[in-house]
């Protein structure tokens, strides 16, 4: 079966919200079996007391990366009914550190915090009513911003073409990123003091 | 492979982890062509929300007419099942893993309330910014840099960029 086998008619329009459950479920226990329903696990990333952060996000990036590439190598799969998310050069820094700031200030990001919520923490709880609020006001407000967020559109430009290589050598450099941050991370949590949460 | 906590729960190895991860947003590509995603959801929602209090400001707004009004119906959408998905499935890992437990998680340096403060104003500040950048760290991030979205990139290192300097600012929160 060449995939994705709902956008290409191979499985009914009508099982995609159910496969949505199931991802998701999957998403959510992936989250939460790795330790990522706790704040300050999560926060141990940027003082260097816990990296798990970076070790399951980069591992997922490079698994899936590799993943696609393998699928459509062997014509398993059609990369060109893929989504990819349009590029807005402006927004998606902008946004970023806009995001970033949130997620030093409430520990979460929002899967994160819905995997919180699922266990318990009121915390996370806490946070994912706060990002209702600031949805909520980002549309309220979305005349002010409306010109940055359409401004440097790059259409769905892959980082491959961005640098002038194909995207097997690309997903090579990931991969042998991924791997040096791994080690990096675990030489700097030897060197770091414990935290006890 | 398994750590023990001080609480009696256990954790998956982190790499085991970004593993079944990786494998569930692959199986997300190859079954509906799309990624994973959090935020979009929560504006589903609210569009969603915002259409039965007061369907003429969505009509009105530029923001929320792109997801609500109409024919369109923002809670049949993938990503909303897919969240309620994502707490099923983290609730059912909190259940073998035994850490199902109400409570604020805190620095013992800071007190419950001023962490539920930070955790409000963080939620609020990351769902903005989830909105401009259109998408979080799972949508936009995550998902993006697994097809190799420029813009993915960008948004993961303009996150973690950040976070890392506004840590730093907000370390009497957490250490």
């Amino acid at each position: 079966m060449i995939g994705p086998i709902i956008s290409s008619g191979i499985v009914s329009q009508a099982w995609d919200n159910i496969f949505a459950l199931i991802l998701g479920m999957g998403f959510g226990f992936a989250l939460e079996s790795s330790g990522f329903s706790s704040s300050r696990k999560i926060i141990g990333t940027f003082f260097g007391y816990d990296f798990v952060v970076v070790k399951v996000f980069f591992t997922a990036a490079i698994v899936a990366s590799v993943g696609l590439l393998y699928l459509s190598y062997f014509g398993l799969l059609d990369f060109s009914l893929l989504y990819i998310q349009p590029t807005f050069l402006t927004s998606a820094i902008v946004g970023g550190i806009i995001m970033g700031i949130g997620f030093a200030m409430g520990g979460f990001c929002p899967g994160t915090s819905l995997a919180a919520c699922a266990v318990g923490r009121i915390d996370g709880m806490v946070f994912f009513g706060g990002m209702f609020i600031g949805v909520f006001l980002f549309s309220e407000s979305f005349p002010i911003f409306e010109n940055m967020y359409y401004s440097g559109s790059q259409g769905a430009k892959m980082i491959n073409s961005a640098f002038g290589i194909s995207p097997e050598l690309f997903t090579f450099f990931l991969v042998l990123a991924a791997v040096g941050m791994f080690f990096g991370a675990a030489w700097v949590q030897k060197k770091v003091k414990k935290v006890e949460y | 492979m398994k750590k023990i906590k001080n609480d009696g729960s256990f954790y998956v190895n982190p790499y085991l982890g970004g593993v079944i991860l990786g494998t569930v947003l692959l199986l997300s590509f190859y079954i509906s062509g799309r990624g994973l995603g959090a935020s979009g959801a929560v504006k589903n929602t609210i569009a969603a929300t915002v259409n039965v209090v007061a369907p003429q400001h969505v009509e009105k707004s530029a923001y929320f007419s792109q997801f609500a009004g109409g024919d369109k119906r923002p809670m049949n959408n993938w990503l909303v099942y897919e969240v309620l998905g994502v707490l099923a499935g983290a609730f059912f890992s909190g259940i073998i893993f035994n850490r199902l437990k109400l409570k604020v998680e805190h620095s013992p340096k800071i007190t419950s309330r001023r962490r539920l403060i930070f955790a409000l104003l963080g939620g609020l500040i990351f769902g903005f910014g989830s909105q401009l950048a259109r998408g979080c760290t799972s949508g936009a991030a995550l998902s993006g840099m697994a097809v190799l979205s420029l813009g993915g990139y960008i948004t993961m290192v303009s996150i973690f960029g950040t976070a890392f300097i506004a840590a730093w600012i907000f370390r009497k929160n957490w250490i």
